[in-house]
């Protein structure tokens, strides 16, 4: 079924088909719609799900937790403030294994207050452990929703989908609604590996010493470099069911490119734009939009931008006193490779500016132009 | 005494044990006399938060637990809202018999996870939380805590800047949450404990149990000596025994009508030697008004709630 | 008694659990030498009023035969039984005397 869609309803019907059992939420511009929809629905009963209607964000995710251990398939949406309150316990919930499954509005940090979109609360969870799938429109947003769900129980991690605020979040666009069967079957009930029960009684969480712990963080590590094979194969699977694929890559007219843009969110939508455009003048230029962010698909990346000229990663956030945080990763995966081509990176888009396609030719002009980045930071659209 | 002679023990406590020893507690730990009781008192079919405290440590390190029913460890704060969680799942899995409890320190209630405790109350969360109350944050070395008493020595509040604030009043604060039953317990009084556990699983709703838990080498005390103080707190009327109904049903449940002066309970713990005659008397004061003020508020919801 | 329960060991990151998870409980670990005084009953006079098994917080006394029992493999030796019997019939001495 067709529906015109905001991107926060898109999440709250993607949990709903997942049949979610617990929610706990708060809210906070710009995710009340997910909430609001997602009480409708439970109160209607279309949906046999638990919604508390907590406190605070943090306790929010302390709820998921507690549901998810004794489990039941919980889920959460939040933004921002709410994500960076909610930080102490995303680690305690990947650390516990629990495959929550949560909806990240990526909304820029205070001060000075803000609510438009930029990345820098859901990459500052960048090491909480957590899975990080950056959608680029609504119908993604929903069916990452539900494959998400699919690869956290699979890999028992908790996993996030990031969308842009108000770009997506607010905007309508058409959804295909996939029929509850046919979700059924790509995700069968929970069948939780971890599971507070009084039949069979044990302990999860408690002292565990330098003589062990390691190891723990050892398969936490095994299982995220698992999740990587586990979100294009679940992301295939869903592709033979309603014929929309997802991997951890979304590459656009990549193949024969001199030029590469590396983007994510929304901007990838914009780019693609500017790629048709510029290869109209003749540029070989593509687009590589990274979905997965953690864990970071490197060798994927590698094999696509092996025989490249240069590479131009657009970030809308800034990890200060070093870089735009793509491009971070994307420097770091190719260092010990062969790769030695000019990586410019940009920061642009922050707190809800605007990414024109005028500003991402910019972008590729300057790249074009300059033999390699004379700054560590290019700062795009700012008024210095 | 011949063996043949027939002996007839009777328990005024449930026999079974729960608990298993070997536990990390300190010798005389009132905590771990407190879970001990619970568990007695609640049976097997439970489930358990702990968030950051004495009881994270006590439990034993992975791969053991002393408790023999599942438990969840969780941060600090999270005692309340953790709960929640686990209630909710329960229900959505129709499992609505098996009861869920909250088990925090002083800290982890009165301070840090105040306010998902005050949120799970305001939601009535069908939850047993237990605050156990050794009066500081020992888990981290005896800082002072929002449950710490007036003229107490901690790390934070040494003999010089003893605690010069009184201790909240948890027991009213959560009272006014109007949930249907609050309730105080005191490990020298294990029937009127289990009586209550016992009486909190029976009801549907927020329960709010707040546990007298001496602490020996938080309180300085002699560990022999911990049912000794526990008990003294009770005839001292340092620790009214009472529960309340709905936040507006109150009764005491143990009578004091010769109080012991409030010297007997202070002068075994070290942590109150460096007080003044002036200082304790005015500790008595403290303790004598709010008597007279509890008493007056059982008086009035007799006529008031029944 | 309390059954004394395992050690439980691991080689390696392959045999452990998917987050650190309780197999056992604690009696691996004998807390009786923690003890520096050691509880002991004298039966003639005891009355089996059970305070002592009552307020043993480990719980270190066990009943057997309607007669209270202390475990010495877990009596951490803390005195509140020593303290509390009413007819004052638990002796506590130093350990090995
Ligand atoms: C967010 C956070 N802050 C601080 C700590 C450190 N911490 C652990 S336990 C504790 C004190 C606990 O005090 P209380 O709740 O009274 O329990 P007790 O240790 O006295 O049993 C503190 C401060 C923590 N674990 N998490
Ligand atoms: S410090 Fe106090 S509360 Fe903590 S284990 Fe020791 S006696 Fe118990
Ligand atoms: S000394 Fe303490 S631990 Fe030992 S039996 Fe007596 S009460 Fe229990
Ligand atoms: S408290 Fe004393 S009299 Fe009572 S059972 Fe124990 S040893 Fe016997
Ligand atoms: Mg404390």
């Amino acid at each position: 079924m067709k529906k015109v869609l905001m991107g926060n309803h898109a999440i709250s019907y993607g949990a709903t088909l997942s049949r979610v059992q617990v929610i706990a939420a708060y809210p906070i511009t710009p995710q009340t719609q997910v909430v609001e929809l997602l009480s409708e629905i439970v109160a209607n009963g279309e949906l046999e799900a638990e919604f508390i209607k907590v406190e605070s964000e943090h306790s929010a995710m302390a709820a998921c937790i507690g549901a998810s251990a004794a489990g039941a398939r919980a889920f959460t949406a939040t933004s921002s403030q709410g994500l960076l309150l909610m930080h102490e316990v995303l680690h305690w919930a990947s650390r516990a294994r629990l495959p929550i499954v949560m909806a990240n509005i990526n909304r820029a940090i205070s001060p000075g207050w803000t609510i438009w979109t930029d990345q820098n609360d859901s990459l500052s969870q960048r090491d909480t452990g957590w899975i990080q799938i950056y959608a680029a429109d609504n119908q993604e947003v929903l069916d990452s929703i539900i494959i998400g769900y699919k690869v956290a129980e699979k890999v028992s991690l908790p996993l996030m989908v990031v969308l842009d605020a108000f770009v997506l979040s607010h905007t309508y666009e058409p959804v295909d609604i996939p029929d509850q069967d046919k979700v059924d079957k790509f995700l069968p009930p929970y069948n939780p590996k971890i599971k507070l029960d009084p039949e069979d009684p044990h302990a999860f969480g408690g002292l565990t010493a330098p003589n062990i712990y390691m190891e723990f963080q050892y398969n936490h590590q095994l299982a995220m470099m698992e999740a990587k094979k586990v979100i294009n194969e679940a992301g295939k699977e869903y592709g033979e069911i309603t014929g929309r694929y997802y991997q951890n890559l979304s590459p656009y007219k990549v193949d024969d490119a001199e030029y590469i843009l590396i983007t994510s969110g929304t901007v990838a939508k914009t780019t693609n734009i500017v790629v048709d455009k510029l290869r109209e003048s003749g540029v070989k230029i593509g687009n590589l939009r990274i979905r997965t962010f953690r864990p970071f698909p490197s060798e994927e990346i590698y094999e696509i931008l092996k025989d490249k000229k240069k590479i131009f990663v657009i970030d809308r956030n800034l990890s200060f006193g070093n870089t735009g945080i793509f491009f971070q990763e994307v420097k770091a995966s190719l260092y010990n490779t062969d790769i030695k081509v000019p990586i410019f990176g940009f920061v642009t888009g922050l707190g809800g500016r605007d990414v024109t396609p005028e500003l991402i030719e910019e972008i590729v002009n300057y790249g074009m132009k300059k033999e390699k980045p004379e700054e560590e930071v290019i700062w795009m659209g700012v008024k210095k | 005494m011949t063996e043949k002679k027939k002996r007839k023990i009777r328990l005024s406590i449930p026999a079974e044990e729960i608990m298993r020893p070997g536990n990390l507690a300190c010798q005389g730990c009132g905590a771990s006399l407190a879970m001990r009781y619970a568990l007695k008192a609640l049976g097997r079919n439970v489930i358990f938060d702990i968030p950051a405290c004495c009881w994270s440590v006590i439990d034993g390190p992975f791969p053991y637990s002393s408790i023999g029913v599942p438990l969840l460890h969780m941060a600090f704060e999270t005692a309340a809202s953790t709960a929640s969680g686990i209630r909710a799942a329960m229900k959505v899995l129709g499992k609505e018999d098996t009861k869920v409890v909250a088990w925090a320190g002083d800290g982890g209630t009165f301070d840090i996870g105040f306010q998902a405790l005050s949120g799970a109350a305001e939601r009535n969360e069908d939850i047993i939380y237990v605050c156990y109350d050794n009066e500081a944050y020992m888990n981290t070395g005896i800082q002072r805590s929002g449950a710490t008493p007036y003229g107490a020595w901690t790390t934070t509040t040494p003999v010089k800047h003893f605690k010069k604030l009184p201790k909240k009043d948890i027991i009213e604060i959560m009272a006014a949450h109007r949930i249907p039953y609050v309730a105080n317990v005191n490990i020298a009084y294990p029937e009127d404990f289990i009586r209550k556990f016992q009486k909190a699983a029976s009801i549907r709703g927020t329960k709010f149990i707040h546990v007298f838990s001496p602490c020996p080498p938080g309180w300085k005390m002699k560990p022999d000596d911990t049912i000794k103080v526990a008990k003294l707190a009770v005839q001292t009327r340092a620790f009214p025994l009472i529960e309340i109904e709905n936040g507006v049903k109150y009764t005491l449940n143990v009578k004091v009508n010769k109080p012991k002066p409030i010297f007997e309970y202070l002068k075994l713990q070290g942590r109150f030697k460096h007080l003044t005659e002036e200082e304790v008397k005015r500790i008595q004061e403290d303790v004598d008004s709010y008597w007279e003020y509890l008493m007056k508020k059982v008086e009035f919801s007799k006529e008031y709630a029944g | 008694m309390f059954k004394p329960g395992k050690k439980i060991e691991f080689k390696s990151a392959k045999e452990i659990p998917l987050t650190p998870t309780s197999l056992g409980d604690m009696t691996h670990n004998y807390t009786g030498s923690w003890r520096n005084l050691r509880p002991e009953i004298d039966y003639d006079r005891c009355i089996d009023c059970m305070i002592c098994w009552k307020f043993c917080p480990e719980p270190a006394i066990y009943i057997e035969n309607d007669r209270p029992k202390i475990d010495y493999y877990f009596c951490k030796g803390c005195g509140i039984c020593v303290e509390e019997c009413p007819v004052k019939c638990i002796a506590f001495e130093e350990e090995g005397k």
